[in-house]
């Protein structure tokens, strides 16, 4: 199936859930946040989270920045 | 707060309460600008922060290798993390920015909020700037509020419950200095709340002179970031804000307009 995950599009096993997404991508150990359709995913969801084709993920972390 | 003159000796404490927890800076910085991660990390080692500021950005995908992340140099456990709604210019966004950053930091619900009227200025849009703090409040963050420098504002942001007020020196990235003292000075009488100064210092000098009108703390990036030399502007700012801080709490002379001798009369032999 199809997902958006940070404005690309993706081809990942159907039903696939969070905690497999964040494996496919290589990011087990980093800190991160994760939003799909708008609406945050937490990480003690991250297990029983299956995706369905469309969604948009959004996978976010904390960088250097100040103001504006 | 600061509208009220209080005394300090020398080296005693002296802390910053941010809703109701105490740091012992004055000086916050964001992590923004600088040339890697290491100068990013001996510039706020220099400049005594405990408060830093982050922004919430896309994770790169495929290509995060090895390099090394802000929190594996700025540990969260050592310092408090701000994260900013920075780059948001309506109300949505910034709501969205500050939900992820608590997912984020696992459950860490300050931040600062700023949201922004156009990019040649970077000036708040104060109605999106109220009814966002009003948002965030109401699910329950803590919120450091980027303004401007007008008085009837930054009390109506206090009154809606944002633990501190924040105004622009002058605009952000721009060193111009504080271009309306008279206006910090009545923000910072009116408050109840700490006042930091966000954005537009320049040099050592002008964090004085921000905290010589009486604020609480000063927020800045770019004046140390895009200084010659980083580490050592981060130094002379931390400096500047103690000095500022014990000049204000030690009550300035009044200006007069003629000499005022320093040795007595009496006693002269001549």
């Amino acid at each position: 199936m199809e997902l958006v995950i940070n404005g690309n599009c993706e081809q990942l096993p159907d039903g696939i859930n969070a905690v497999q997404l964040i494996e496919h991508l290589g990011l087990v150990n980093e800190r991160l946040a994760m939003e799909v359709n708008e609406e945050i995913v937490p990480h003690s969801r991250f297990a029983s989270h299956h995706f369905t084709a469309g969604d948009r993920i959004e996978i976010v972390r904390a960088i250097g920045g100040g103001q504006a | 707060m600061s509208s009220v003159m209080k005394t300090a000796t020398p080296g005693t404490a002296d802390p910053l309460m941010i809703d109701g927890v105490e740091y012992q800076s004055r000086l916050l910085v964001g992590t923004g600008k600088y040339k890697d991660m290491e100068q990013t990390r001996l510039a706020i080692e220099a400049s005594g922060a405990e408060i830093i500021t982050v922004a919430i950005r896309r994770t790169n995908i495929g290509q995060n290798a090895d390099e090394p992340s802000l929190l594996d140099v700025l540990p969260p456990d050592r310092y408090t993390y701000l994260p900013n709604t920075a780059g948001c210019y309506n109300e949505a966004d910034a709501v969205r920015t500050c939900r992820l950053a608590r997912e984020l930091l696992d459950g860490h619900n300050l931040v600062k909020l700023e949201v922004l009227g156009d990019e040649k200025t970077l000036f708040p849009d104060i109605t999106q700037t109220l009814s966002a703090a009003e948002t965030l409040i109401e699910d329950g963050f803590k919120v450091m509020v980027y303004t401007n420098d007008d008085p009837i504002i930054a009390k109506r942001l206090e009154d809606l419950g944002c633990v501190a007020v924040m105004p622009l020196a002058a605009p952000i990235g721009s060193g111009l200095g504080i271009r309306n003292p008279y206006n910090i000075r009545t923000i910072v009488e009116n408050a109840n709340v700490p006042i930091l100064v966000d954005a537009g210092v320049g040099c050592a000098s002008d964090s004085a002179i921000a905290m010589e009108l009486g604020c609480d703390g000063v927020l800045m990036n770019t004046a140390i970031a895009g200084a010659q030399d980083p580490v050592l502007m981060a130094s002379a700012m931390k400096k500047a804000i103690e000095a500022g801080r014990e000049s204000f709490l030690a009550g300035r002379i009044p200006r007069k307009r003629f000499a005022s001798a320093s040795s007595p009369i009496d006693g002269t032999f001549f």
